[in-house]
């Protein structure tokens, strides 16, 4: 703090973008490392580090959650009918239902108890981390698509376009799957990286178009869905193009056996190589980040434009490399769920992989360490939402709520500190991930 | 009016801005606020403006205390304002900026009338805040001629010089009946006929019992017009003294020891030519020529100077010579055609730049200080091996350089945003000296930097030159340009109307700067015609 | 030395006038070798009453190909031209207009050339066009309304989205379509007051705040039509709609009348709020306001405009105006929700906006152009064009994206906007 202000601050309140944080000074002198000590982490605490913003953003999200629970649950609103006469039987019920809920959401994303029991009584062990390949299986295609959207965030760019881009590396993938033979290994191989090529050409066409012409990137990317939506449909109900032989849906054939992505380990649990295909590229894509020449170039660009311009960066060159990749993410993304599902390709595949890829890219600070926590995250949500509807009859559009809330709250820190009363942090939080309007 | 500032306290953080100030203006006197810049002197004005609250003291005015929370606060008690940074819509017309807030509606009203005996008076129907454009104009008309501040109201801010823009903030702050009057470092962005013409109202203005705070950090012109001064060093109050009091008193009170005004400098041993720019045009978008047909030569070990008021295409002509803007015409460095070079050749040719918005355009403020000073070279060896960056000789590197160039940070991993500005400048300079340039390109290398970082900067550029570097320096600054170039290009609308001597008196410089005075040798056609209405001089 | 310097040349920005001029020659190339090329032999018939319309105006019979020949000869004068004389604005968008009607009359003329199905009904497309770009033009004033203050609104989507739900839900529920344009339209300014509390309060991201309020009212909207309009129908999901209204003596001149001056209640509120807010914004002290706020926040706080209070304001009303947007895809036209029934029209309005430079005339006439591409794409249906429909609904993105980057360039948004104002 002592080094901030020796020329006066600006004399005009000037208005600047999202209040960044300031960036604390080391103790130790010039190339001094900062100590990892048990005060950071309080400091971090009392001070809103992000990571605890994110916590209690993810804790206030599931209390709101707790009330949509409850507003769909018939046996807690007759409850609440009656508050007046009974009010110990409206707040039981509500807990009951709220503590159902998420038990069983719990259960179907980390671990149930009742099969931990179970394996001490004779039954399977590898039962116990069912749940849990569930949650890796559901966070798959998100790790992709998020660290997509996030490599774009550090470029200083919003790619909303991972759907499109996802649709890209389905066609590529699913094409190669059933209109080529090739030997096993070499099969899922040659498809995961059409794959990658599929989502890349379609994520070209918006770096190219924006470097060129100026166009503003978030228009660029959602125009484009939708015309890979249609496509999509237009390319699966056409009989001489990708639609299954005999099939009057918009149905793609399925594709070969040998191109569908093996599980590791036996029957379940299961991790499948898509997994670990994800956490590979997202390894990949922090060393690329933070130890590469390019994700230099990248990291200046998002940061600022004009001083990388002026030190001779090339600019255009970066905003369509960035796309390229990213493209190439989402489609990778597609390529592990075309190839590690045996139901075949159709209009509507490519589900909410793309928007919840921004999501999981919010939470996750554009970071690729935070991309997998929150792709893991979300990732739970959903393996267990799917087992919460079914075991409680909770809605599964609670889940996509709370997923929404958690990222809104994220987006605004300043609420979860006034919330909580934390005082406005010293913590290195990562600038907010932004573009600047529309002059980008 | 009277004003007095009684024991004005401000705190940012651990810093100090005002301490304890006090400061009492009587009505009909001009008082100058002295101090380098990063003195406080802005941060009073704010507070006695009402941008900023103050932690202790008190604001009188007539020896009655006001409470000024807010700029509207202060506009209601007479106190008005002309910011460094204009407060301008560009995009607003000069009646739309001035009355902006007072707007004048059309009255529609009945007329009065007499009924049966009756006396209906008139009634004013809604007129939905329709703007009465006419008497807009026709008030920021009467107000430009009462004090003879030329301006045409129709005319959009954007397009007009920078000295027109001053003058319609102070129609501005007068519409507002103001009595006190500040005017925050006005001279900045004035020719030295401006700064005549400014100082010609100033008076008028007094004549008229109004009180003005003049805030500058120039000698000269301090004891030029102030009837008092105050000088004002690391927020306290040093000293108050008459104009009449030397410069070099002035200068030791504002910087608390004594200071070597001007650098010294051996006299320049030009050798061969490196820089050859021939007929450099810069187009802009709009069709507006920005620099016109610019021929030059900066030879090794000489300074050129390129002396003018802001606005005139210096800019545009640094960003063109660094390959950051399309331009037409020839540069040649050492021989070598970079006329459609990148930047990045232009860089690895041997040019630094030190560009003028240094938060802006030469440090990214959330990177490092390391990671700034190899902005421009990352991806060579030492720095990168391939595609992958070497971190451990980042490291090293920066902090060497941190040392050599003594930029105060307590690590090099601290983000540059967080320096102060002179620290920050300093980088850049360690970084585009450190390269071996053969040609160095500062544009207003010092802007805003405290006296210590000023004198840090030139040493650095005279060094230069000594070790046989070509430097081409703009500055809008006449104290830089004398103290630094060894031969001057005057720039005017875009085109460079004259080559002269440093041994040129201000007056002349002065003229040719705002496009009046016989050219000398090179390229010199008369200013073209002027797109905006200019206002004649006197 | 050479080695020393790479030739690669300043930033490769393509001018805009070559990309006009481009474009222009393409859609001429198009003309003539798609539409004029595969035309069926015969003539083009573009029927220009409603039958039974009075009075009647006689259909225009032309070849087809010839037709598009020749509107593509056109398209590539004009191309030329613009490459290299310098026109004046005007003549600018001039040509911009003629060239886009020399393009569709040209698809236009190979869609019915020699077709046994019928002939064109301009008037219905016509009339599609203008309110299918109804909430379009709604979105864009939405978003305009906050812009210019300097916020910018991505959640038109949502707000669209929401207003569309709640209109059907309340109308259905009261019985009263009037209800439901009420309740959409406080839909969307509820949304509207959400985006302004993140954005101005908190000084979240507005892109970010924007996207993520268009996913939240996706997934709520969604979750609510399967738990409540799917199996209640019959008291949320109604399909009420409004009736529509002809204007007296305006209706009833030919082309013209049935086109604008036939419709229901929310063309005229739309007319009304284009003519308020173009006025309102450049004409009046308000407007006035609004723009310095959105342009130099800091120059408006100094002469005493309340920054924060008139974002907030701007940001509200347009979110009630997106509502009304929304409304109009329910209770304005088919009457029943259905998921997603906004399907992009929220960022298209935006593009529309960006197009039409942040003015509510400029918006209007983007929109229409989207709305047409839309209603196009249906009336291409009937006549049995042999292209998928699928390619077909392609049309209007693709007319964004090609409006976006060819014709439009670097435009010029509020100088403030998207940044929050923080006093120091």
């Amino acid at each position: 703090m002592s080094e901030q202000h020796e020329t006066e601050p600006a004399a005009a309140p000037a208005a600047t973008a999202t209040a960044p944080d300031a960036g604390t000074a080391a103790p130790g002198g010039p190339g001094g490392r900062r100590p990892l000590t048990g005060s950071l982490i309080i400091q971090a605490v009392t001070e809103g580090h992000s990571a605890v913003i994110t916590i209690l953003a993810v804790f206030v999200a599931l209390m709101i959650g707790a009330v949509l629970i409850v507003a769909s649950d018939p046996v807690v609103l007759r409850a609440w009918d009656s508050f007046s006469y009974a009010p110990a039987t409206a707040l039981s019920a509500t807990w009951n239902s709220v503590a159902a809920a998420y038990s069983a959401l719990f259960e179907g994303a980390i671990f149930s108890p009742a099969t931990v029991s179970a394996a001490f009584h004779g039954g399977s062990i590898a039962a116990i981390f069912y749940p849990l390949s569930l949650t890796a299986f559901e966070a798959t295609p998100l790790i992709l698509t998020g660290l997509s959207v996030a490599l774009c965030f550090r470029a200083g760019m919003f790619n909303i376009g991972a759907a499109g881009q996802w649709i890209g590396g389905a066609l590529v993938a699913t094409w190669l799957g059933y209109a080529v033979n090739l030997p096993i290994v070499l099969h899922a191989i040659v498809c995961i990286i059409g794959a990658f090529i599929g989502g890349a050409v379609i994520g070209w066409i918006v770096g190219e178009l924006k470097a060129r012409t100026g166009a503003h990137e978030v228009i660029l990317t959602i125009m484009l869905n939708y015309v890979m939506y249609n496509l999509l449909s237009f390319l699966l109900t056409s009989h001489n193009l990708m639609q299954a032989p005999g099939q009057t849906n918009a149905i793609a054939p399925n594709i070969a056996g040998n191109a569908m992505l093996p599980h590791v380990g036996g029957p379940p649990p299961q991790v499948g190589v898509g997994f670990l295909i994800a956490l590979a590229a997202a390894a990949a894509t922090a060393w690329l980040l933070s130890r590469s020449t390019l994700g230099f170039e990248f990291r200046a660009v998002g940061a600022s434009p004009s001083a990388a311009r002026s030190a001779g960066i090339n600019v255009e060159r970066v905003w369509v490399l960035a796309f390229l990749i990213a493209g190439g993410l989402a489609g990778l993304s597609a390529g592990t769920i075309v190839q590690g599902q045996t139901a075949p390709l159709t209009f509507n595949s490519y589900g909410t992989y793309g928007f919840d890829g921004i999501t999981v890219a919010l939470l996750g600070r554009a970071r690729p360490l935070g991309v997998v926590l929150a792709a893991l995250l979300f990732g739970a949500l959903n393996a267990g939402g799917t087992v919460m509807e079914a075991a409680t009859g909770v809605p599964f559009d609670v889940v996509d709520v709370i997923k929404g809330l958690i990222v809104l709250f994220v987006a605004a820190p300043p609420l979860i500190r006034l919330l909580f009363r934390l005082r406005r942090g010293g913590g290195a939080g990562p600038q907010a991930v932004t573009s600047q309007g529309w002059s980008g | 009016m009277k004003l007095e500032l009684r024991g004005i306290t401000k705190r940012f953080g651990s810093l100090v801005a005002n301490d304890h100030i006090d400061l009492v203006v009587q009505p009909g006197e001009i008082r100058a606020l002295l101090g380098e810049n990063g003195a406080g002197k802005t941060t009073l004005m704010n507070v006695l403006y009402g941008l900023v609250q103050p932690d202790e003291g008190e604001i009188l005015l007539d020896d009655k205390p006001v409470a000024i929370h807010s700029p509207r606060d202060a506009i209601r008690a007479g106190i008005g304002m002309v910011h460094q940074h204009f407060m301008l819509v560009p995009v607003f017309t000069v009646a739309e900026n001035v009355t902006l807030g007072t707007e004048p509606v059309h009255g529609l009203a009945t007329p009065a009338f007499s009924l049966g005996g009756a006396r209906i008076r008139s009634f004013r129907l809604p007129s939905f805040g329709l703007l009465d454009r006419r008497r807009a104009h026709r008030e920021v008309r009467e107000l430009s001629e009462r004090f003879g501040l030329r301006v045409n109201p129709e005319a959009m801010v954007e397009d007009l010089p920078v000295g027109v823009q001053q003058r319609v903030e102070i129609i501005k702050a007068l519409l507002r009946d103001a009595r006190v009057l500040v005017l925050d470092e006005p001279t900045a962005v004035l020719t030295p006929g401006e700064t005549e013409d400014l100082f010609r109202i100033m008076r008028e203005l007094r004549e008229g019992g109004r009180s003005i705070i003049f805030i500058s950090h120039k000698l000269k012109e301090v004891q030029a017009i102030a009837d008092n001064i105050t000088v004002i060093r690391r927020g306290q109050v040093v000293g108050e003294r008459p104009p009449s009091t030397s410069s070099t008193e002035l200068a030791s009170l504002m910087v608390g020891r004594s200071v070597q005004l001007r650098v010294s400098k051996e006299p320049a041993q030009p050798a061969d030519v490196v820089l050859d720019v021939q007929h450099l045009s810069v187009h802009g978008e709009r069709g507006e020529h920005s620099v016109r047909d610019v021929s030059f030569q900066v030879r090794a070990g000489e300074i050129l100077g390129v002396a003018g008021v802001q606005g005139n295409g210096q800019t545009e002509l640094c960003e063109a010579l660094m390959g950051l803007r399309p331009s037409t015409g020839s540069v040649h460095l050492d021989g070598t055609d970079l006329s459609h070079a990148s930047t990045r050749a232009r860089l690895y040719a041997g040019i630094g730049y030190v560009p003028e918005d240094r938060s802006e355009d030469g440090l990214v403020a959330d990177f490092s200080v390391a990671d700034n000073l190899i902005l421009d070279v990352y991806h060579r060896p030492p720095y990168a091996s391939g595609i992958a960056l070497n971190l451990d000789a980042i490291q090293e590197s920066a902090v060497k350089r941190v040392e050599e160039y003594d930029v105060r940070t307590t690590s090099v991993q601290t983000p540059a945003g967080t320096l102060s500005g002179g620290n920050q400048q300093k980088v850049v300079v360690a970084r585009e000296m450190g390269r071996d340039a053969r040609l160095l390109i500062v544009s207003q290398p010092t802007r805003g930097l405290d006296v210590g970082s000023i004198e840090f900067v030139h040493k650095r550029v005279v060094a230069q030159r000594d070790a046989g570097a070509a430097v081409l320096i703009v500055s809008s600054e006449l104290d830089e340009i004398y103290a630094l170039a060894d031969r001057i290009a005057v720039m005017y609308e875009g085109q460079i109307v004259a080559f002269v001597p440093p041994s040129i008196e201000e007056q002349e410089l002065g003229l040719l700067m705002a496009g009046l005075g016989a050219a000398t040798d090179g390229g010199a056609e008369p200013p073209g015609e002027p797109q905006v209405p200019v206002p004649e001089q006197p | 030395m050479t080695a020393l310097v790479g030739t690669v040349r300043a930033p490769v920005t393509i001018s805009r006038r070559y990309l006009a001029a481009g474009t222009f020659i393409g859609l001429g190339l198009i003309n003539i070798f798609v539409f004029g090329f595969f035309a069926h032999r015969g003539d083009a018939v573009f029927a220009l009453s409603l039958p039974g319309a009075t009075p009647h105006v006689p259909p225009i019979r032309t070849p087809g190909a010839v037709t598009a020949y020749v509107a593509g000869a056109i398209s590539i004068g004009l191309g030329v031209l613009r490459a290299v004389a310098d026109l004046p604005r005007w003549g600018k968008r001039l040509s911009i207009a003629v060239v886009l009607l020399c393009f569709l009359v040209a698809l236009l003329s190979w869609a019915d050339a020699g077709n046994s199905v019928g002939s064109l009904e301009v008037v219905d497309l016509l009339q599609g066009t203008v309110t299918a770009s109804i909430p379009l033009v709604l979105g864009a004033l939405a978003g305009l309304l906050g812009e210019r203050a300097g916020v910018i609104n991505i959640a038109i989507e949502g707000q669209l989205l929401t207003g569309a739900f709640t209109a059907a839900a309340v109308a259905s529920v009261t019985g009263g379509v009037w209800y439901g344009l009420l309740g959409g339209s406080l839909a969307g300014g509820l949304l509207g007051a959400l985006l302004a509390i993140f954005a101005i309060m908190f000084l979240a991201d507005q892109i970010i705040v924007g996207v993520v309020l268009n996913v939240i009212a996706l997934g709520l909207t969604d979750y609510l039509n399967n738990r409540v309009m799917g199996p209640y129908a019959s008291t949320f999901n109604t399909g009420n709609t409004f009736g529509t209204f002809k204007i007296p003596v305006l209706g009833n001149i030919p082309i013209i009348g049935p086109v604008f001056f036939d419709s229901n209640v929310f063309l005229y509120i739309t007319y009304a709020l284009i003519l308020v807010i173009q006025i309102g914004l450049f004409s009046t002290r308000w407007g006035l306001r609004v723009r310095a706020v959105g342009e130099h926040p800091t120059a408006a706080d100094t002469v005493g405009i309340r920054v924060l209070w008139t974002r907030y304001r701007n940001v509200i009303l347009g979110g009630l105006v997106a509502g009304i947007g929304g409304a109009y895809l329910t209770v304005g036209n088919v009457g029943f929700f259905t998921p997603d029934i906004s399907s992009g029209f929220g960022y298209i309005a935006l593009a529309a906006m960006i197009f039409g430079r942040w003015t509510p005339l400029g918006s209007v006439a983007a929109a229409l152009l989207f709305g047409f591409s839309f209603q196009l794409q249906t009336e291409l249906s009937v006549l049995r064009v042999p292209v998928s429909s699928f390619i077909l609904l392609m049309a209007p993105y693709v007319a964004t994206i090609i409006a976006v980057a060819g014709l439009v360039g670097r435009v010029r948004p509020p100088a403030a906007d998207g940044k929050p104002y923080v006093k120091a």
